[in-house]
């Protein structure tokens, strides 16, 4: 790499002052000639028949251009894809509009384009809809038991998959243990609710046949091809433009029926169509995360080692296969062992259908699951063996001489030092003092815990052999005529700030000024190829990419000032944006220099071709895997019930650190996210599958309000898996905080016997345990 | 999430309003702060013909001292209660209480009008108005009319104002000598809104002893009101904790508490009586 000046720096995102301004353009802003809006009536019922559907009436209605029903839709696409991921896969057909029957709450059933949102929100109340209701399921053990309703009757039973993952001897390893902890945890159904929700315009030219969809999607690329299959088109004339996103976490990564619909609309109408989701709608028809039932056991010996693991996930899948929704839970049993050399595991995964809106990957995606479940049940072990919580962990932390470390789920971690995290949060959390207050704030009736998550996670993903979809990633550099550097990335960054890591990335390695560079990304027709932001896999898989091309084009350019320099190529030196050959600074061209005589292309290498461009495909070798400690420390008010979340100390390690600011936004947010599912988050249904927390008024999500200020530090341990020796950190906070806070809660409410409590850790909730612990 | 087509008006008087109410009758509903009507509208669960924009009426939104009492605007924001210095030296429950309000948009745009006239069972300054002894004036086609905070809240959602009235101010009574006040809540963490809040006003007589206790609950049932058993059995007492926890033992008494996703009718009835204790013993060390 090139002397560093940018990169490693807090530099400032780029993209903030036209965010922040008002100046940025999301799908909503889109304005095209004659658009038109579209509107969808959605299924009331959570499982029903469509006995009639009478839309004569609204098209009828003022301004109404057309109504689609489900057959308009199957007749123009084939079903939604799921990119599936597990072996013996029960797969229903999942119409973008169905026909038949609906299998969750929020279904669309019709839609209505019109000349603006109004006039065709009013037209759906004109629509007339018999329906038949059906027995319903929502909860997910009840499900699996014989005589269930079924989500999908041809199969017979609502158990969609069974993934079992195993290595060493489980059964040996129970019977060497001195102890065996079991616990029944979950984690609850989370309904993302990115601050812009989704919204789709798409433009159809009859002329060139272009279909043109824009879309606040993670994954352009993927959208476009998938598009393209559903709806017959040729791959290449169907173009996805993906503006400004404002925040996936992961419900963006998808192939929506609303995309589908849109496409299908434009095309109906001959005219733009536009539909953008409203909040209430956003709670029913974005997919959801998590929503798993873990039964966890450990074997342990009486001196802390844990010797195997023996888990069964039950995944609510919802009533469909979205892209990502049937994997998503196996990648809790991949990361079962969390960042402990536990060699005998048995995890065994249940995808189960249920009549609730689909599940898919949401900030961690399985890994704050597995977290979780690891992070509670070594807690658990140390509660029974009446050791310290640390102690179990150190006792069982992977070495770091034992990197590269192959899991006993079959993963090979690339890099860690688990204890280095550690004792830096113990330090900051004053760890050991706060054991020696808590016993006398136990004294004097106060209920006061500290709790430990020490967590690793797969970032950089993937390598494509090991996912259900391509894992590489597409860069290119272009310097410009000018001397002006435009990247291109594959990646989609939907928030995180790409244009300013990218950006230093490239100023760095070409030594040329960061304001120089444009980073384009999220439009097919700008950016070739690509596969899209998810994963934590921007910097990790898009960056490696950019890196690689980086190298081309400053090879090039060597090459290039070599020869209209009269010297050898080896001879050069690249520094700072200038060539020269070596000790003779002075005589030097820039790469602005070199660039425009690439363009002029008079007196080029005979094997050159004009121009100064790039391109690049990275596929990486390995998934990385990030870690790091996370420490919270809570009261409970023992009368209320009510958690106050008094500290929280974070020390990541994402390897080499490319923007420090950006890391922080982005373990910041996570760490947010994550106490959201630990203390307020809920997705509750009743029996009949109504949506009972559907809007923000009943869903709680945290603001900054409701979130103690962070005390963050990191270390650096690089990956080998890419140039830059990055890793990732989108996902992680999310996936050290839940598992933290909970044991902060335990740890509060311990002397009174309390061993565990689901999230979310409502008042309620801890008032009545405190009631029962008192014999009350 | 849009509204069905209404018919937005924005009366220059009082009395333009009051006639364009009276006019519209049940097609029209009044807009002040909108903070609760809007979200409602947008849902459709209310699809009025005609909205009367008051908000705009000026002189409608202050805070001042009259006459043995405070009075404050109907348009006054919670913002403006929070904020007040009046207040917070005369009737200092009111701006504890809006500062607990929702958030701080919510705050710069919602009115106290608005809040009781809505009459939201979780709503925060009803039970306020209720420990104050709040005097609402409400103006309709025939004049003003006086109604005091307790007669005001009749049912869920449901309050004494006529459907051609508009509520114009409420006075606030000074308070006596040696009284301390306090509103604690326990929030919902989504709206905000109280799962339990409790409002005390306390005053002692010259040998130290409670003479008077006034306690506002909202959030616990359908309807806003007071915990009269629990004020009777202060009167005479010295606030001690053993006087404050029996008092506050029965709080809950003869309620039939709500119950929904957020927290059930039990921990309801629990959290009344929890904070009752609280808000009083913090209003007696205020006394």
């Amino acid at each position: 790499m090139a002397i560093s000046r940018m990169v490693g720096a807090r530099i400032k995102r780029r993209e903030d002052p036209r965010l922040i301004t008002g100046a940025a353009t999301y799908v909503d802003d889109i304005k095209l000639y004659d658009m038109q809006y579209l509107a969808l009536l959605r299924s009331v019922y959570a499982h029903a028949k469509i006995v009639r559907l009478n839309a004569s009436k609204a098209l009828a209605g003022p301004g109404v251009a057309a109504v689609l029903t489900g057959e308009d839709v199957r007749r123009a696409s084939a079903p939604l894809p799921t990119a599936g991921g597990v072996e013996d896969l029960k797969v229903p057909d999942h119409d973008a509009m169905p026909e038949g029957k609906v299998c969750h709450l929020g279904q669309p059933v019709a839609a209505v384009i019109a000349r603006d949102r109004y006039a065709a929100r009013d037209a759906l109340d004109l629509i007339e809809v018999d329906y038949e209701p059906l027995p319903v399921v929502v909860d997910v053990e009840k499900a699996m038991e014989a005589g269930s309703p079924l989500v999908h009757e041809q199969f017979g039973s609502n158990v969609a998959y069974t993934w079992l993952v195993e290595g060493g001897d489980i059964e040996q390893a129970f019977k060497d243990a001195d102890v065996v902890v079991k616990q029944r945890m979950t984690n609850q159904r989370l309904i993302p609710n990115p601050m812009e929700t989704r919204g789709v315009v798409a433009q159809y030219e009859p002329g060139p046949g272009i279909l043109t969809v824009w879309s606040s999607t993670q994954i352009p690329h993927i959208l476009r091809s998938s598009l393209a299959a559903l709806l017959n088109l040729a791959e290449n004339k169907v173009r996805v433009v993906t503006p400004e996103v404002g925040g996936g976490f992961g419900c963006k990564l998808n192939i929506y029926a609303e995309e589908v619909i849109a496409a299908v609309a434009a095309m109906r109408v001959g005219r733009p169509v536009k539909w953008v989701e409203d909040r209430a709608e956003s709670f029913l028809a974005t997919t959801h995360g998590r929503d798993q039932v873990a039964y966890v056991e450990a074997a342990a010996t009486k001196d802390g080692r844990i010797l195997g693991l023996r888990m069964k996930l039950i995944g609510d899948l919802g009533a469909f296969h979205q892209l990502f929704t049937p994997a998503v839970p196996t990648f809790s049993g991949l990361m079962s062992t969390g960042i402990y050399k536990i060699a005998n595991l048995r995890s065994e995964v249940l995808g189960v259908f249920t009549n609730k809106t689909p599940v898919d990957a949401y900030r961690g995606a399985g890994r704050p699951e597995a977290t979780y479940y690891v992070e509670r049940i070594v807690d658990m072990v140390a509660t029974e063996l009446r050791m310290d919580p640390v102690d179990v962990r150190r006792r069982n932390f992977v070495p770091p001489e034992a990197f590269p470390y192959t899991t006993a789920s079959g993963l090979t971690y690339d890099s860690g030092d688990y204890e280095l995290t550690l004792k830096r949060a113990l330090e900051m959390a004053g760890y050991q003092k706060f054991r020696e207050d808590q016993a006398k704030a136990r004294q004097s009736g106060r209920y006061v815990g500290i709790g430990v998550s020490t967590y690793t996670e797969i970032c950089g993903i993937g390598p494509s052999a090991a996912l259900p979809a391509a894992g590489w990633e597409s860069g290119t550099v272009r310097v410009e005529a000018s001397g002006k550097v435009t990247v291109l990335t594959g990646s989609s960054p939907h928030g995180q700030g790409q244009e300013t890591s990218f950006a230093q990335l490239a100023a760095d390695e070409l030594g040329v000024p960061i304001d120089d560079i444009v980073v384009l990304h999220g439009d097919t027709s700008v950016v070739a190829t690509g596969v899209g932001t998810f994963g934590s896999r921007n910097t990790a898989v898009g960056g490696a990419a950019l890196m690689m091309s980086l190298v081309k084009v400053k090879d090039k350019a060597t090459r290039l000032a070599a020869h209209l320099m009269e010297a050898l190529p080896d001879d050069m030196t690249y520094s700072e944006g200038r060539i020269y050959v070596k000790g003779h600074a002075d005589k030097a061209m820039t790469i602005q220099e070199v660039t425009a005589a690439a363009y002029r292309a008079i007196g080029l290498p005979p094997d050159m071709e004009p121009g100064m461009e790039a391109t690049s495909f990275f596929e990486p070798s390995n998934f990385t895997f990030p870690f790091g400690a996370h420490i919270a420390q809570v009261e409970i008010d023992s009368e209320t019930g009510e958690i106050s979340l008094d500290r929280y100390i974070a020390v990541d390690d994402c390897g080499k650190a490319i923007n420090p600011l950006l890391i922080d936004g982005q373990v910041q947010g996570g760490i947010a996210q994550g106490i959201g599912q630990a203390l307020y988050e809920e997705a509750v249904y009743d029996e009949s599958g109504q949506l009972l927390s559907g809007s923000l008024m009943d869903y709680a999500l945290p603001t900054a309000a409701m979130v103690p200020a962070f005390e963050l530090d990191r270390t650096e341990t690089p990956t080998s898996v890419n140039p830059m020796g990055a890793k990732g950190v989108g996902e992680a906070g999310t996936i050290g905080a839940s598992a933290a806070v909970v044991n902060a809660a335990v740890d509060a409410l311990a002397h009174l016997g309390v061993r565990h409590v689901d999230m979310p850790l409502k008042p309620e909730k801890i008032w009545r345990l405190v009631q029962e612990a008192h014999g009350g | 999430m849009i509204a069905t087509e209404f018919e937005y008006l924005a009366p220059s008087s009082l009395d333009e309003a009051v006639s364009l109410l009276s006019q519209h009758g049940d097609d029209a509903k009044l807009l002040s702060g909108g903070h609760s009507l809007i979200p409602i509208m947008k849902l459709r669960l209310a699809q009025p013909k005609y909205l009367i924009d008051i908000g705009r009426l000026l002189g409608l939104s202050y805070v001042r001292e009259d006459n043995g009492a405070i009075a404050v605007g109907g348009l006054a924001t919670h913002h403006t209660l929070e904020t007040s210095d009046l207040l917070k030296t005369k009737i200092p429950l009111l701006p504890e209480t809006a500062a607990q309000v929702a958030d701080v948009q919510v705050r710069n745009r919602g009115t106290i009008g608005g809040s009781l006239v809505h009459g939201d069972p979780a709503a925060d300054l009803p039970a306020a108005a209720l420990a104050l002894g709040a005097e609402l004036y409400l103006v309709g086609p025939t004049g003003e009319r006086l109604i005091k905070a307790d007669n005001f809240f009749v049912g869920l959602l449901a309050t004494a104002i006529a459907p051609n009235e508009i509520l114009t101010h409420v006075r606030f009574p000074l308070l006596s000598p040696k009284t301390g006040t306090a509103y604690v809540k326990v929030p919902n963490k989504a709206s905000h809104y109280a799962i339990v809040g409790v409002a005390a006003v306390v005053t002692l007589g010259s040998d130290g002893r409670c003479e008077r206790a006034r306690i506002g609950l909202t959030g616990v049932t359908h309807v806003p009101r007071r915990a009269e058993a629990a004020e009777n059995a202060l009167a005479g007492k010295m606030l001690d904790d053993g006087a404050i926890a029996g008092a506050a033992a029965l709080a809950a008494d003869g309620i039939k508490a709500l119950s929904d996703i957020h927290a059930s009718a039990e921990y309801r009835l629990h959290l009344t009586q929890v904070m009752t204790g609280r808000a009083l013993k913090l209003a007696a060390s205020r006394a």
